[in-house]
């Protein structure tokens, strides 16, 4: 029943990609902190292929948090503390400031030592040494990046983390091609896990990081498979007769919760994915599918259409009840929980027909709706839960959009060719 | 505000347990209420066409329609693709050995998922159709695509209705 297909003929790992994803910042704040990020220091005999305070500045601003000074108005390039001149930074608005030097210690390793400061105050908030691989010196950017953002707003950084999504692309008359990809969390590196010319969907990252479920069409019926990053090994896990699809972890890592219509109807179960114990959820002649974990494991949340219209329901393990979440519009599906379980994201519809990202503070019942086009699907949030991943179209083409979990900006990541959709934000990896 | 919120969910909350109610009652009984639906309208379009040795041989199949149409978040098989699926039902009567697909299919709106679920409820909806008409279960396979392969492409009515369908594909004579 369980077949592990090492490297089957379908996959092909560590497939570098070059469309890649660009972002663009369509609706800024007034809140935003100014900072400057100066150029690092480099002081080696060949250029770095990566401009590491680049990436960095670009994490910071696509937060929404912070608005970054461009280069060209620098009126200087201080890679030290004893250049940094406060009197230049004030005079640019400039409330943070970080400089950095970089240099070899031999073999591939960099070393980089940064420093922020508080320009106002003329302080050093924080200095570090970090020191990376040079030839993944995206890696180190996203690293520091975290560091600052942490040091900053008191949040976890989440730049070293990935994406994974599904691309398609029409190659003619009913044959398309079909590749499920993981990029960085900004859609840079991007490489392919699997390619199909049949459809790939719902990937679903287990809470380590480690493994990846999803479903996939290429025997030519759907069943669902987990695959191991590290190892690029897979197993298909369900092939009933009928759906099997809607893989969702539970935080333990030891169960999946998935949609089977063996029955019947469209049902959600959990399999346990150790002794193969498969468990009925749902018992409805509704459609119940879409199902996620709360973060504390303790209920199941799905939608379901038991009311007339798609909603969002959560199951108790301990009770075995059910209740309605979601009660605002006629169209409330493919929810997800932010990681301290107060915010459900999901696609909603309301009485503007249009569907849209739209979040809904569990606490007080509060919907506020976040984005602003006709057909966003697929939220996935941000292991610290301030950004909301989705896919939207732009033109006739599926791309990703991203907006901050206020809803105060949005981007838009859009790809060269093909439509693409299915984000999945992975959890924190290190 | 919120108290309009909270009373708004609480009316809510007590319909929705209501219908949950009803509709947990007749969970094994909703597969067969729409099957009967169908077969009720399969009867009142289909009773008429009695000859019993018409509908064997594949000429009798081969111009019938293949592609069957729903409404938006529905899967109810419209009535006027009921003659044509008796008559596909017919010939899997006759031909034990024949067998179709039914490929289920939804319009992109709303989530793949929730689509994935949708056109297998149409491909079902279907299923059952043949089956009260002759056609034993055996002779069907039902795959749903959900929103993955649309006929057509394109943001508009015209488009999304010519993608909710399931389409029948004989495997086998």
């Amino acid at each position: 029943m369980v077949r592990a297909i090492v490297c089957a003929f379908v996959l092909t790992m560590s497939t570098w990609v070059s469309a890649q994803l660009v972002v663009e910042v369509t609706q800024g704040v007034d809140s935003q902190s100014p900072i400057a990020i100066v150029p690092f220091e480099w002081r080696g005999d060949q250029a770095l292929d990566e401009d590491v305070a680049r990436v960095v500045e670009q994490n910071l601003e696509r937060t929404g948090f912070f608005k970054a000074l461009a280069r060209e108005n620098m009126l200087s390039f201080p890679t030290a503390q004893s250049q940094v001149f406060f009197r230049d930074w004030r005079m640019s608005s400039t409330d943070y400031l970080v400089i950095g030097r970089m240099e070899s210690v031999g073999g591939d390793q960099v070393r980089l030592t940064f420093e922020l400061y508080d320009v106002l105050k003329e302080q050093t908030i924080h200095s570090q040494q970090v020191s990376g691989s040079r030839t993944n010196l995206r890696d180190l950017a996203h690293y520091v990046s975290d560091i600052l953002f942490e040091q900053l707003t008191g949040i976890k950084g989440a730049f070293s983390t990935r994406l994974a999504y599904v691309t398609a692309e029409s190659l003619g008359p009913d044959r398309q091609r079909f590749r499920l990809q993981m990029s960085d969390w900004d859609g840079m590196r991007p490489r392919t896990l699997l390619e199909s010319s049949e459809p790939i969907l719902s990937p679903a990252w287990s809470f380590d990081g480690s493994r990846l479920a999803y479903v996939s069409f290429e025997t030519s019926r759907p069943a669902i498979y987990v695959q191991h990053l590290a190892t690029g090994q897979r197993e298909q896990v369900q092939s009933f007769p009928g759906l099997n699809g809607a893989p969702a972890w539970s935080p333990d890592g030891n169960q999946l919760a998935m949609v089977l219509s063996k029955d019947g109807n469209p049902e959600v179960y959990v399999l346990n994915l150790s002794s193969r114990h498969l468990e009925r959820i749902t018992n409805n002649s509704a459609i119940d599918t879409e199902p996620f974990w709360a973060p504390d494991g303790r209920s199941l949340y799905f939608t379901s259409d038991r009311g007339g219209s798609p909603q969002i329901y959560k199951y108790n393990f301990n009770t075995r009840a059910v209740e309605r979440v979601t009660f605002e519009g006629n169209y409330n599906a493919a929810g997800r929980l932010t990681q301290d379980g107060r915010f459900l994201a999901m696609v909603h519809r309301g009485s503007s027909r249009r569907f849209q990202i739209a979040v809904q503070d569990l606490q007080n019942g509060r919907l506020d709706i976040l984005t602003n086009s006709d057909y966003d699907e697929s939220p996935s949030i941000a292991p610290n839960g301030t950004i909301i991943i989705y896919a939207t179209q732009q033109g006739s083409r599926g791309v990703l959009g991203a907006v901050s979990i206020d809803g105060r900006v949005r981007f838009n990541m859009p790809v060269p060719q093909g439509d693409v959709r299915e984000p999945a934000w992975s959890p924190f990896l290190r | 505000m919120r108290s309009t919120n909270l009373s708004k969910a609480l009316a809510l909350a007590a319909v929705m347990a209501f219908a949950a109610g009803c509709g947990s009652k007749s969970t094994k009984t909703d597969s067969g209420a729409m099957g009967s639906d169908a077969a009720g309208g399969a009867a009142a379009y289909g009773s008429g066409t009695g000859s019993d040795v018409s509908g064997g041989s594949w000429a009798d199949v081969a111009n019938l329609r293949t592609v069957f149409y729903f409404d938006f978040d529905r899967s109810v098989v419209r009535q006027d693709g009921f003659s044509d699926l008796e008559a596909h039902a017919r010939y899997l009567s006759r031909n034990p050995s024949a067998s179709v697909r039914l490929e289920g299919h939804a319009d992109e709106r709303g989530t793949r998922e929730y689509n994935m679920a949708l056109g297998e409820r149409r491909a079902q909806a279907v299923e059952r159709l043949l089956i009260v008409n002759g056609a034993n279960a055996r002779q069907i396979e039902t795959i749903s695509y959900g929103e993955e392969r649309p006929a057509v492409s394109g943001n508009h009515e015209g488009a999304w209705s010519q993608n909710r369908r399931v389409e029948l594909k004989y495997v086998s004579r």
